[in-house]
């Protein structure tokens, strides 16, 4: 199997700071709005540098969403950014009408999505803003895996003319992508070839799979793994050649089963390959307090889930 | 510039366009649009510093923001007759396939709109960033935007209105539309606005009124006198007092006239009120 090393853990919203750096350098129509939470976002070095770029909006999303539509009059390229929750949710009239519907070349960059932020509990833990984003027609969503890889997407998205959704989190995870990658929209990953199953994976799930992929190696199942960073558009190319070859898949993401990752694969197959398939998602529910770690054994959203995920499958082929 | 005479000529007619407009297809918006229809007349003709043609940034010359988008056909007619689409598409007015949607959208490509609005609330703030991108862009143009005063009700305007008085964002001018009435009623019945000009003030804005938003003498002057107070570390405010269904005797003192379009007859009695001055569509 592949091998991947950790080269230390780190929060990916750390990754959409260091992005949002490197653009501040870079890309002079790059600007960025934040509703009271720079120190959550890791923005504070583009501040530092480009004052003048940098709206503080205050506790006022909705306003936020159609400041940054604005600013997309007159050639500016907005990254407006929260927590998962308030950036999409709780506007969401305002993403569909001021940024979808018009057109605007708005990203929308939020933090702290899943059950992964932790103790602050269900208020703040969105397991349904896949779903909200993926059905606004335009949108492109996207939910990196590592600070590289969030790192490398951020950067990305600046080049791409349309909204953007781009989903990272809180915790300090596993940083096992390349440095220098290149972030290419809509394009999956082949991170280990496999014979048996088909394993697709979103955020902070990706590193779940590599490690599950591994201990089944350990029980004679090859499993092939597959970095799903882009939700859409999704990379159904991707997806059917590799289920063609297993005959099986297994989808993994830090969602909501309605409205996630696993939905969307789950109509590909429908429509051009049936194949069996398992979610592993949390499966209609909020969230609650606890520990990263916690959350994510209680909800069954780890390596472990996924491993025994692939096992039930199998059976089904 | 235009002379008053032409300005008045171009209300009349725009005022067909409104009536023939939402007769046509039995549903639209009259009563607003009518309420509205010299100002928008004298601030496409008369006030807006304007380059030919149309582009989405709008470098280089001042905008406009209509966040109560369904009064749709007063700004159809406006930008029609101004020269940014052909004066004949008014005729596709809420048809299918139309460019000229329901409320404004810029998804259909339709020159001279910006923004998609009609969910309520959202004009000022997206106004406020277009105001924000000139500034960084050091283009000196204006931004203007207009808000229904029901419009007002929705959450989004105070987070916006704090924000522009809080930022200094000098190079707006945003006018309230006071014309007292909603679909449900008067506006004071549905949910009080109370004193719509202190409350701007009290949030840090410049604002001055415009007594009667349907003398045309009126809004020029106070939309010059608006132009020259911005630049001075204050976003402006127009409270405008209009009359819902201006122009038409029957659509006047109403909300009746919100959202419904005129039969056959009554068509005819509105029309005759308004001579044909420009040539209908």
């Amino acid at each position: 199997m592949t091998k991947y090393t950790d080269q230390g853990k780190q929060d990916t919203r750390s990754g959409y700071g260091a992005g949002m750096t490197e653009l501040g350098r870079t890309n002079p129509n790059v600007v960025a709005l934040c509703a009271d939470l720079v120190g959550s976002l890791k923005i504070e070095t583009f501040i530092e540098e480009s004052p003048e770029r940098f709206f503080q909006v205050g506790i006022a999303e909705a306003n936020m969403m159609g400041i940054a539509a604005g600013l997309t009059i007159g050639g500016k390229i907005p990254f407006a950014s929260s927590f998962a929750n308030f950036a999409t949710g709780r506007v969401y009239d305002q993403i569909r009408q001021s940024i979808a519907y018009s057109d605007k070349n708005v990203k929308i960059c939020a933090s702290h999505a899943g059950l992964t932020l932790g103790e602050d509990g269900a208020t703040h833990q969105i397991l349904e803003d896949i779903g909200l984003m993926k059905m606004l027609p335009g949108m492109t969503v996207i939910n990196p895996c590592d600070f590289n890889q969030t790192k490398a997407a951020t950067i990305a998205i600046a080049e791409h003319h349309g909204p953007v959704y781009l989903r990272f989190g809180r915790p300090k995870v596993a940083n096992f992508t390349p440095v220098d990658q290149k972030f290419e929209i809509g394009k999956a990953l082949m991170l280990n070839e496999g014979t048996d199953v088909t394993i697709i994976a979103t955020g902070h799930l990706v590193w779940e799979a590599l490690i599950a992929a591994e201990r089944l190696e350990n029980q004679g199942i090859s499993a092939e793994v597959i970095n799903i960073h882009t939700i859409k558009p999704l990379d159904e190319e991707a997806i059917l050649d590799s289920v063609k070859k297993t005959g099986c898949v297994v989808t993994a993401e830090e969602h909501n089963y309605l409205g996630g990752l696993g939905e969307s694969v789950s109509g590909v197959l429908a429509m051009h390959h049936p194949a069996p398939q398992e979610l592993v998602a949390t499966k209609d529910t909020f969230g609650e307090s606890g520990t990263p770690e916690q959350l994510m054994e209680k909800y069954g959203l780890n390596n472990k889930a996924i491993e025994e995920a692939v096992l039930r499958v199998l059976k089904r082929k | 510039m235009a002379k008053n005479q032409e300005l008045q000529d171009l209300v009349y007619q725009v005022r067909r366009d409104i009536l023939r407009m939402v007769h046509k297809v039995n549903s639209g918006h009259p009563g607003g649009s009518l309420g509205c229809t010299e100002f928008l007349v004298a601030l496409y003709n008369e006030v807006m510093d304007l380059k030919e043609g149309f582009d989405m940034d709008g470098i280089g010359e001042d905008l406009f923001f209509l966040s109560n988008g369904h009064i749709s056909p007063v700004f159809y007619s406006v930008l029609a007759r101004r020269g940014y689409f052909p004066i004949e598409e008014l005729n596709t007015f809420r048809l299918i396939n139309s460019r000229l949607q329901g409320h404004p959208t810029t998804h259909e490509g339709l020159p001279g709109v910006r923004i998609a609005s009609g969910s309520l609330g959202q004009g000022m703030s997206v106004a406020i960033g277009a105001a924000l991108a000139k500034k960084l862009n050091g283009d000196n143009h204006l931004v203007f935007s207009l808000h229904g005063d029901g419009e007002l009700q929705e959450g989004q305007n105070w987070e916006a209105i704090m924000y522009a008085s809080g930022n200094k964002v000098d190079n707006l001018i945003a006018t309230v539309d006071r014309n007292g009435q909603q679909i449900d009623g008067p506006t004071e019945k549905v949910l009080p606005l109370g004193d719509v000009a202190e409350k701007f003030k009290v949030f840090g804005w410049d604002v001055m009124e415009i007594a009667n938003g349907n003398d045309l003498d009126q809004v020029v002057a106070g939309l010059k006198e608006a132009k020259s107070r911005t630049g001075k570390g204050k976003p402006v405010c127009i409270v405008m007092t209009t009359e819902m269904g201006n122009g038409v005797d029957f659509m006047m003192h109403t909300h009746a006239w919100h959202g419904k379009a005129p039969s056959d007859e009554q068509l005819a009695t509105a029309l005759a009120q308004n001579p044909e001055t420009l040539g209908d569509y």
